[in-house]
């Protein structure tokens, strides 16, 4: 066992965790924030996506104990259903999801892909290293692609993120 | 109310909000994490434990005895259930393999123990302290070995394992044109991204399970027959399912490994399935072999068609029924279809999205492909000379509507089909081959009873109460709509509860049948309420208005809810059908089309654009049902590009069972995709006019991608999934 402490949406949580606890499952079980998904517990389908320090990861490969003082965002930081995230209200709007179960998961994706192509961090289908990436549909694809959504909603949820980019889809 | 005479007009015509492109009312909930799912349920009772499932290990033979002392020591651990100390454990009506193994073991990552302890992580780490011995034994694991030992299997209604009309093997021997071929479609899995999950509370002998299940009623059934408990002690909750795909049709071994562990910790306990046991534990749509045989003349009518297809599964096991669609989709006088079955001693197989049409038109739309280049036709032409408005098999039963044709004419123009050049391999931008391909899509409709229950209360507020469940369909929505509808509310004035054993029995989610078949038990109850209503405000109801909240005759006007002043009114029906499915053949009808490209160096292949035109009955929700067509187009490019349930022939075992082996369609595959719905109403099907579409949105589209990889490459691929090595080194020079 052992103590950890850190801010989850804007809340210090302080928690005396088994250290073998993942972050997701210290959402989930013991703070009972269960908006971020477990999908396979193995950092194959992105349903645990939360954002550490402004970047996103998957909770489901990260112990607790290893966040101490850590900022945390989930999904339920983003917004509420009566105050939605431009996000979340964008795939609510674009039918972004069907089943609901990968959605927090590309939402909290969505919002940092945005957030990354602000920073020009290149990715894998970026052309040229020397400038700054555009939200192109390739771009967008690519790096959504660690959110596996098997309903398929995938061309909707495209449509949603370029719509809170403000880029028409 | 028995639905026995086609449906006239009736208040859903208004479509004041049926019909509209309504977002869905439980999308706040599900975009900002609320929804809750079945794991997640922390306010229902006391804390509870944690339970993990060990898998076994072999796929066939016996435990010769579990050694659970180093896990018993283990932190934290409660109790463990193996089926030595589970009591006696029926069997599911609807399960093949049962759900504890032991001693006996029918499949690979058959269940064998659940360790419950306080935390998953104790529970988790004790699973691994299990000692298992058995003694395997020899199975059967390959579909092809065992073709030629194939039985025929009993049949089952309408699923007939052999249908014959006039004389094939004369009219396709004297036919002038012919396609003999066989193609093969691998074991899938449904790979939903919520994992099978259930918490367990007893109170005394009563049982309640939160469970992610798309069947209530058969599934409350099999927990009470599996347990031997009285079908009224158990109470299932499932209101929101991360996905289903067909695999939560049924009651599955978290469920019941949750009910057996809390028994024996004698508290709630929950228990999701581990990810890498889900493969091999659960159910998966089984591996075909279908050789589809094909005669026509030189005018391009088909003379004689035969489709027969193999697959195995368990003993007790159905087969996959992939010549389904071929009975019904294109004339012709001389007629065939077989299925046979080989005993296998892989996991269960059973129903995945559109059992039968999916795997049978990955097959048949092929065929078709190659039969148009053989006659010179296109492949449009081809297949709207062999339409056909009648059941050809009894050729006095109308389809009820079918306008597959104009599917295919519509869809051509729309998407430049035209453009498309008959030899293959001739369109070439940069490093890309390009290729068009098209594939009709038919699935039938399927009639079931489903019930509700609707109430009033003096607000005017309308709650509708059913156990059919929400997978991410749209049900909520299209059931609040229908309610709206029928009421003249607006949908904020209706609430929708689902997903409760508690509730009146529905069709539940499956074949497609459950937005068509639920609205229409919604439209029974929401008839008798208008009826008790009306009755209630001294009104004959003959000539009653139901519109902006207020109920309306002659002169007189009043608010609805004040017909539940004095306590709320309640109402409840179903809608059950009579034999105009007998009379008239109820199918849906589309048309798939795909461009892509494929490197000419790497074979790599990309998906450009797609387009589905569905003809389906009205369209409830236009938004929430375009979502199922895209959906179901995701799936049918995982099935034409990726999803190949590997099969370790030597020990029985599906290799890649886990989301990054079984690789699905990501972002990066699908393009933008496109979908019309043509307007229709089929007064035969109910009183909704609709059909089914979500598993329409998936028959045809894996043949499409095929016949567009062939028309890029000129490469015949018969094989799914449609792989790099499959294509590479018959790759035209670069």
């Amino acid at each position: 066992m052992a103590t950890v402490s850190f801010n989850v949406n804007g809340e210090v949580r302080a928690l005396k965790l088994d250290t073998r606890t993942t972050l997701l499952d210290a959402l989930r079980e013991h703070l009972h924030l269960t908006g971020t998904k477990k999908g396979c517990d193995h950092g194959q389908c992105g349903a645990c996506t939360v954002t550490v320090g402004g970047q996103r990861i998957n909770s489901c490969l990260t112990l607790a104990v290893m966040h101490e003082g850590d900022s945390v965002t989930t999904i339920e930081g983003l917004g509420t259903p009566e105050h939605m995230h431009p996000m979340q209200a964008a795939f609510v709007k674009h039918d972004g999801f069907q089943c609901g179960y990968c959605t927090p998961g590309q939402i909290c994706s969505a919002v940092a892909v945005l957030d990354e192509i602000k920073a020009g961090i290149p990715s894998h289908v970026t052309g040229d290293l020397n400038v700054a990436p555009e939200l192109t549909n390739a771009e967008l694809r690519e790096r959504m692609s660690g959110n596996i959504c098997r309903c398929g909603a995938y061309s909707n949820i495209a449509e949603a993120i370029t719509e809170v980019a403000g880029r028409p889809a | 109310m028995k639905f026995d005479t086609p449906a006239t007009t009736n208040p859903i015509d208004q479509l004041k909000i049926i019909g509209h492109a309504t977002s869905r009312i439980d999308g706040p909930l599900k975009t900002t994490g609320r929804a809750t799912y079945a794991y997640e349920w922390h306010d229902a009772g006391s804390r509870p434990a944690y339970g993990y499932i060990v898998g076994s290990a072999i796929a066939k033979g016996r435990i010769v005895s579990i050694d659970l002392s180093r896990a018993k020591a283990a932190p934290g651990v409660i109790s463990i259930v193996t089926a030595e100390n589970a009591g006696k454990l029926g069997k599911g009506n609807y399960n093949t393999a049962k759900l504890l193994g032991g001693p006996e073991i029918d499949h690979y990552h058959q269940a064998v123990a659940v360790v419950v302890a306080e935390t998953f992580e104790q529970a988790r780490a004790a699973a691994q302290l299990v000692q298992v011995n058995y003694s395997a034994a020899k199975g059967s694991f390959d579909l092809a070995a065992g073709r030629d030992g194939a039985a025929k299997p009993p049949g089952r209604g309408d699923d007939q394992p052999d249908t014959n009309v006039g004389d094939f093997p004369s009219a396709f021997a004297a036919a002038p044109v012919q396609l003999d071929a066989t193609y093969t479609t691998p074991d899938q899995a449904h790979a939903m991204m919520e994992p099978h999950a259930s918490m367990a509370a007893w109170d005394g002998d009563k049982l309640t399970l939160w469970t992610s299940n798309q069947m209530i009623a058969w599934t409350t059934g099999d927990v009470a027959k599996t347990l031997g408990l009285p079908k009224e002690n158990v109470r299932l909750i499932s209101p929101f399912i991360g996905g289903g795909f067909g695999g939560k049709l049924f009651l599955r071994s978290d469920a019941i490994l949750a009910a057996l562990g809390a028994r024996a910790a004698n508290r709630p306990v929950k228990v999701a399935m581990q990810r890498p046991l889900m493969f091999n534990n659960t159910t998966h749509r089984p591996a075909t072999i279908q050789r589809i045989r094909i005669g026509a003349g030189r005018d391009g009518k088909i003379t004689a068609i035969g489709h027969e297809s193999w697959s195995g599964n368990l003993p007790e096991g159905r087969p996959e029924t992939a010549v389904q669609q071929t009975r019904l989709l294109y004339a012709g006088e001389n007629r065939m279809t077989a299925l046979r079955l080989a005993m296998l001693d892989l996991p269960e197989g059973n129903a995945m999205r559109a059992p039968g049409e999916a795997p049978g038109m990955m097959a048949l739309e092929i065929a078709m492909d190659e039969m148009a280049e053989r006659l010179n036709l296109d492949p449009i032409e081809f297949r709207a000379r062999n339409d056909t408005q009648v059941d050809p098999e009894h050729t006095n039963r109308p389809f009820s509507q079918r306008q597959l044709v104009a599917c295919m004419k519509i869809g051509a123009e729309r998407f430049g089909w035209s453009a498309r050049n008959a030899e293959p391999g001739k369109r070439r931008e940069g490093r890309w081959l390009v290729g068009l391909g098209m594939a009709a899509a038919f699935r039938n409709n399927l009639l079931m009873k489903s019930g509700a229950r609707v109430r009033l209360d003096r607000s005017g507020t309308v709650t509708v109460e059913t156990d059919m469940t929400d997978i991410g369909t749209g049900s909520y929505t299209i059931i609040a709509q229908t309610a709206a509808e029928m009421m003249g509310l607006p949908l904020e004035k209706v609430v929708v509860r689902l997903g409760d054993s508690s509730f009146p029995v529905s069709a539940g989610s499956g074949g497609q049948f459950g937005a068509n078949n639920s609205t229409s038990g919604v439209y029974a109850a929401c008839v008798k309420l208008r009826e008790t209503v009306a009755q209630k405000l001294g009104f004959n109801s003959a000539d009653v208005a139901f519109s902006d909240g207020q109920v309306s005759s002659g002169n007189r006007s009043v608010p609805l809810g004040q017909a539940a002043s004095d306590g709320e009114l309640l109402a409840e029906d179903s809608i059950e059908y009579g034999d105009l499915a007998k009379t008239h053949q109820q199918s849906t009808f589309g048309a798939h089309f795909v461009e892509l490209g494929v490197d000419v160096a790497t074979a790599e292949i990309r998906v450009r654009r797609m387009l589905a035109v569905c003809a389906a009955g009205r369209v409830l929700n236009p938004k929430t049902a375009r979502s199922q067509v895209i959906g179901a187009m995701t799936m049918g490019v995982g099935a034409a590009l990726m999803e190949e349930l590997a099969v370790d022939k030597r020990t029985g075992f599906f290799v890649n069972h886990d989301l990054a082996g079984y690789e699905v369609p990501v972002h990066a595959d699908i393009p933008h995709q496109d979908t019309i719905f043509l307007d229709e109403t089929d007064p035969m099907s109910s009183p909704m006019k609709a059909k089914g579409i979500g598993e329409l949105g998936l028959c045809g589209v894996a043949a499409a991608l095929a016949n567009a990889i062939y028309n890029a490459t000129g490469i015949r691929v018969r094989d799914y999934p449609i792989t790099l090595d499959k294509l590479l080194q018959r790759m035209p020079d670069a």
